[in-house]
């Protein structure tokens, strides 16, 4: 598999990363450079292994439901660039 | 040309933990804005998820309770997109590997002849953290995010695409209401948005079977909304598609006011999430005790309830039904029931479903605010039982308890509303009825059967309604045929 031009301006946008011509150009090619890595793993014969969903061979450790966090609005809102109302604002966004 | 509906649902139902699924915040409705929401939720940078066992031991309750397949090896995924109210910039979600696969729910649609039962797959449900709350009015053309909601923990529940109306939609929809508060793990409330309903509706010419493309209906909040946006919704595009359109994949939104459903965004620049496994949280582990000891803290479920007073008590299968309404109805009815001494499953479900729902209803009441306990109403059936009571006076006990309160004993007592039982009384009545009315008397014995209704309406008047009915018909008819 290798990717397009337009498909790596598409991961560009759905990334929110704006990429000029140029290094569309350039990331194709890295990118395609990885997909050949990852055909190379490919080509091992996995048959009757379980795949792994993490890479650490163990499992989570779970914690107690019980509300642990106080309140710590005053402190987070001091550092947002602009809050009211106990809300913090940004730029209007519909769809 | 016939055309057939396709409707699936997918449910968002809100967990009942106490904190999110992966802070130690709190997720009570209805604090101030962002109060609830720690450096976790904010996504502040190096913050991990840790991950809530109360989540994980709800979606085992529900595996359960539909009969699933519970994955024993589950694990969390990325969901990527960007919206001011996922400040991560993805959802942690369940894809590959979600707890719950497999699974039915069987429902009873409609009633009367009407009625039949339905089974519904379910295809999967599976854990997911919920996102904040924009607010898009009135901060000066900026928009204010809440993230009090962000890390909420929910069950999203996906069925198959097996429901065939908007009334199998619904009644699906309100089994399945039922059964998580009933298991206990999502309050139900509707209003504040623990139990939000996607319905992906298509149609196709009967007798096809690929499907149409669907159209998928976001958030219904109330089950009359959800059956008219899925009606309004199959109209339009049956419609459509007769003009001559296409129909296109796209994702609408059900406007109360108008009636009508209108696309939100049309899935032509479809949303690519590019899941993964998130790296930072390993895979879950269920072990069997942990399954075993979730299993023997479930209660007796709606389906099982109603197979048992179908079988026991001979119940029809729609009072079964109706009686496990909700958990507290069912429990309510099996008080009663056991307040009885010559326990009569037929004549306590009359009363709950007749004249306690009634005045419930009128008061826009359930169950857990009636005025009336079990123990009260069953106080008041036994006096039905042992023949103190006729139906008639049992309900005038029944209105003095519901608007006074105190005991069926004392109120009939207070209100003099013993029946009359004594024949010896009747029939003292009778004679003077039958004197007073020698017309009606003289019309039941040339054959007019009508004038012995009017006879006894005259012997019930007289006794102020309390005569035993039974008794008044049988020995009047014995002194008119004498």
């Amino acid at each position: 598999m290798s990717l397009s031009t337009e498909d790596v301006a598409r991961i560009a946008k759905l990334a929110r990363i704006r990429v000029t011509q140029d290094e569309i150009v350039a990331y194709q090619s890295q990118l395609n450079g990885i997909f050949g890595l990852i055909e190379a793993m490919q080509a091992v014969d996995t048959a009757g292994i379980e795949p792994m969903s993490h890479a650490q061979d163990l499992f989570q450790r779970l914690r107690a439901d019980e509300v642990t966090e106080p309140d710590r609005k005053a402190a987070f809102q001091a550092i947002a660039p602009q809050t009211e109302n106990g809300l913090y604002l940004v730029p209007k966004v519909i769809e | 040309m016939q055309w057939e509906t396709v409707i699936g649902l997918e449910v968002h139902t809100q967990l009942t933990t106490q904190s999110k699924i992966f802070s130690g915040a709190s997720i009570a409705f209805g604090a101030a804005p962002n109060t609830q929401a720690c450096q976790v939720d904010i996504a502040l940078p190096g913050v991990l998820p840790v991950l809530n066992k109360g989540a994980v031991e709800r979606g085992i309750r529900f595996g359960l309770a539909i009969g699933a397949k519970l994955n024993r090896i589950n694990s969390f995924d990325r969901k990527n997109y960007f919206y001011p109210d996922l400040p991560k910039g993805y959802q942690i979600s369940q894809f590959a590997l979600p707890i719950v696969e497999g699974g039915e729910l069987t429902v009873q649609v409609g009633s009367g002849n009407e009625l039949y039962e339905k089974t519904i797959h379910i295809t999967r449900a599976h854990l997911e953290e919920d996102a904040g709350k924009s607010l898009h009015e009135d901060f000066h053309g900026m928009t204010g995010i809440d993230l009090n909601r962000a890390g909420t923990p929910l069950l999203e529940i996906v069925s198959e695409p097996d429901m065939r109306s908007a009334k199998e939609a619904v009644a699906y929809a309100k089994a399945l209401h039922t059964l998580v508060t009933w298991i206990g793990i999502c309050d139900g409330n509707m209003q504040e948005g623990s139990f939000r309903v996607d319905a992906n509706v298509s149609v196709r010419p009967v007798g096809q079977n690929e499907f149409g493309t669907r159209r998928e209906i976001k958030n219904l909040n109330s089950f009359r909304f959800m059956e008219q946006a899925i009606n309004y919704e199959i109209r339009w595009q049956i419609e459509q598609i007769e003009d001559g359109h296409k129909i296109q994949q796209a994702t609408v939104l059900f406007d109360p006011d108008t009636g009508e459903t209108r696309a939100m965004r049309s899935k032509e620049d479809a949303h690519d999430y590019r899941y993964f496994p998130d790296p930072d949280l390993l895979p879950v582990k269920l072990d069997e005790d942990w399954i075993e000891q979730v299993r023997g803290g479930l209660p007796e479920l709606p389906q099982q309830k109603q197979a048992r007073y179908q079988a026991d008590w001979h119940l029809s299968p729609y009072d079964a039904a109706t009686l496990t309404g909700s958990r507290a109805l069912a429990e309510y009815f099996e008080a009663v029931i056991a307040g009885l001494a010559k326990p009569d499953a037929k004549l306590v479900a009359n009363w709950v479903m007749g004249d306690l729902s009634a005045t419930l209803n009128k008061e826009n009441q359930d169950i857990a605010a009636s005025r009336i306990s079990a123990a009260q109403l069953a106080g008041l059936l036994a006096r039905i039982q042992d023949g103190t009571l006729s139906g008639k006076l049992a309900k005038q006990v029944f209105e003095a308890m519901w608007t006074e309160g105190g005991e069926a004993d004392a109120i009939i007592e207070a209100k003099g509303l013993k029946q009359v039982s004594d024949s010896g009384a009747i029939e003292k009545i009778i004679d003077e009825v039958m004197a007073a009315n020698a017309k009606s008397v003289d019309e039941f014995r040339s054959g007019k059967e009508k004038a012995f209704n009017a006879l006894v309406g005259q012997v019930m008047k007289a006794s102020k309604g309390k005569a035993n009915p039974q008794q008044v018909n049988d020995l009047l008819r014995q002194k008119l045929n004498a």
